[in-house]
């Protein structure tokens, strides 16, 4: 019953970001892209993280889920947000879509997305240094997790900002320094002591960490302490995202 | 059973501002209701109640019998809204628009509706283009047909006709009448009061958030100063009359209770020595009687 609710709402917003695909899907791979070629090159001969795997390959992991996570966030946030200040909104606000089925269709879309993106940086980047796959049930499991926890925070910071500044800071001094410090670029085992510390109470890193996992079959931690962490954290941030929902916060006043 | 249903509705804002102060009336099945009053007098929070936009902070609203709160997925197939800010989603086209906001509504395959929906709103030959590239009238177009997508029993208008030309008016309510001959019950609010003198069958007024008015269009019309006075002038008229007068630029206009009255005021008008052309006299419009109620109900 949720499912064919949320069903029309999710179709929109896949056609939504598909429709200016180069601006959402293909601008991104570039990107990750340009990370590669410039941090492979200036890097490759100077950092060794683990044996037999050169930093190129390392590294394109990490920008594949940091793709994944950013996109998958900006889904679902820049949908909201747009609809909100341009009033759209009110198309979908007098339907009888539940809660459950916006949660569904916002959330699945940035999945989709944020795959989509993932896939498109992994086609490209493997060209350079093929990663190797060790267990693609791993990658699929914490790519769609990351995707999906991202997306539900893109919801809620969608539901909470009123302007796009709010989006903006929400997205510039939360989810990129999170992102960028998880270890995209590095292994934290790299660090000094305290921000290894710091590093483990980053959710992003347990996705990434995980992630790296599928391909090489070593990680800074056990795949499964990362599953536990990322799926916990999921759970947790979709919670508030239907409460948030069900409430009407911002919505319906 | 109620097409829509009104009890003791309260709105309180957060930032204290009490919008509605316990409003009831009732729309029966079929009917072409009116809903009048000043800016800030609160229709659209009425509205936005009853389209789930926003939520009472004490009392009932229904539509066909369903509450827009405990059974909301009920009430709102039941209910088309036309909003009156002309909103649009920029990534689609028209047609793509209208199956969209079928799809919320649970209803498939329904081109030949939309189709029918586009004709009778003369959109058929934009019905590929891009939102971005109608005008606005069009764009209002999209909105009617976007709250008539999904077939709903009550229509509520918002305002549709502020700011569109005439043509679009003429389409619009002849495409409205139209539904409201086959059973479509019909709310509208507006601002062009000859609109609804001519539309609605009955009237509700609303001031400062409390209803100071519920009647048949033709008793509110018959129950009122029955005879107007309007002519032009370049003088000031006399202080006895400009309070109940109203002047706009040159024309003004001066009620009259009867035949005895108009003398009256004829005579007042001639010891102030103020001359006057273009003499009407003529029955009060529901803009006089909208007028007179706003002022009894302020005094």
């Amino acid at each position: 019953m949720v499912l064919a609710g949320a069903q029309p709402l999710f179709r929109k917003e896949v056609f939504r970001f598909w429709k200016v695909s180069f601006q959402t899907v293909a601008a991104p791979v570039l990107t990750a892209v340009m990370y590669l070629l410039i941090f492979g090159h200036v890097l490759a001969n100077r950092v060794q993280v683990y044996d037999n795997v050169g930093y190129t390959q390392f590294l394109i992991p990490g920008l594949v889920m940091m793709s994944v996570l950013q996109n998958a966030f900006a889904n679902s946030s820049s949908s909201l947000i747009q609809s909100k200040i341009t009033g759209n909104l009110v198309f979908l606000l007098v339907t009888p879509l539940s809660p459950a089925a916006w949660f569904l269709a916002y959330t699945g879309a940035a999945i989709v997305r944020g795959m989509a993106v993932g896939a498109g940086v992994m086609l490209v980047t493997a060209w350079f240094a093929p990663p190797g796959l060790s267990n693609v049930l791993w990658i699929l499991t914490f790519g769609l997790l990351g995707a999906g926890m991202m997306g539900t925070l893109g919801l809620i910071a969608g539901l909470w900002a009123e302007k796009f500044d709010q989006l903006a800071a929400f997205q510039n001094f939360i989810i990129m320094p999170m992102t960028f410090l998880s270890g995209v670029f590095y292994s934290v085992h790299s660090l000094p002591p305290v921000w290894h510390v710091v590093s483990h109470l980053n959710p992003f890193f347990y996705m990434i960490d995980g992630f790296r996992h599928g391909f090489f079959g070593v990680s800074d931690v056990s795949p499964w302490i990362s599953l536990a962490v990322v799926g916990t954290s999921f759970v947790a941030v979709s919670a508030i995202a239907l409460a948030l929902l069900r409430s009407g916060y911002k919505l319906r006043h | 059973m109620s097409a829509i249903s009104f009890q003791q509705v309260e709105k309180t804002y957060g930032s204290g501002v009490r919008a509605l102060d316990g409003v009831s009336f009732d729309v029966q099945p079929g009917e072409f209701f009116g809903l009048l009053g000043p800016n800030g007098a609160g229709k659209t929070s009425l509205i936005s109640i009853l389209a789930g936009l926003a939520r009472a902070t004490r009392g009932k609203v229904t539509v066909m019998g369903h509450d827009v709160v405990d059974d909301y997925a009920a009430a709102r197939k039941s209910l088309g809204i036309v909003p009156q800010e002309l909103v649009f989603d920029p990534f689609f086209s028209v047609r793509e628009t209208l199956r969209i906001q079928s799809g919320y509504f649970g209803v498939r395959n329904n081109d030949a509706w939309i189709d029918e929906l586009l004709a009778s709103l003369g959109l058929a030959d934009k019905a590929n283009a891009n939102m971005r590239q109608l005008s606005g009238g069009m764009k209002r177009r999209v909105l009617v047909a976007q709250a008539l997508v999904h077939r709903p029993p009550v229509i509520v208008l918002d305002e549709p006709t502020a700011g569109v030309d005439v043509e679009l008016r003429q389409t619009l309510w002849q495409f409205i009448a139209r539904l409201n001959r086959e059973g479509h019950t019909v709310l509208l609010t507006t601002h062009y009061l000859e609109e609804a003198e001519a539309l609605c069958q009955r009237i509700a007024m609303l001031k400062q958030g409390r209803v100071v008015a519920l009647e048949r269009t033709s008793e509110l019309l018959a129950g009122t100063a029955t005879t107007m006075l309007r002519f032009k002038t370049d003088h000031t008229l006399p202080a006895s009359l400009a309070a109940r007068a109203r002047v706009t630029g040159r024309f003004a206009q001066v009620s009259a209770r009867d035949a005895g009255d108009v003398e009256a005021v004829l005579a007042q008008l001639r010891e102030a020595g103020v001359p006057v052309e273009d003499l009407e006299i003529g029955r009060a419009d529901l803009e006089d009687v909208f007028l007179n109620i706003m002022t009894e109900s302020t005094q």
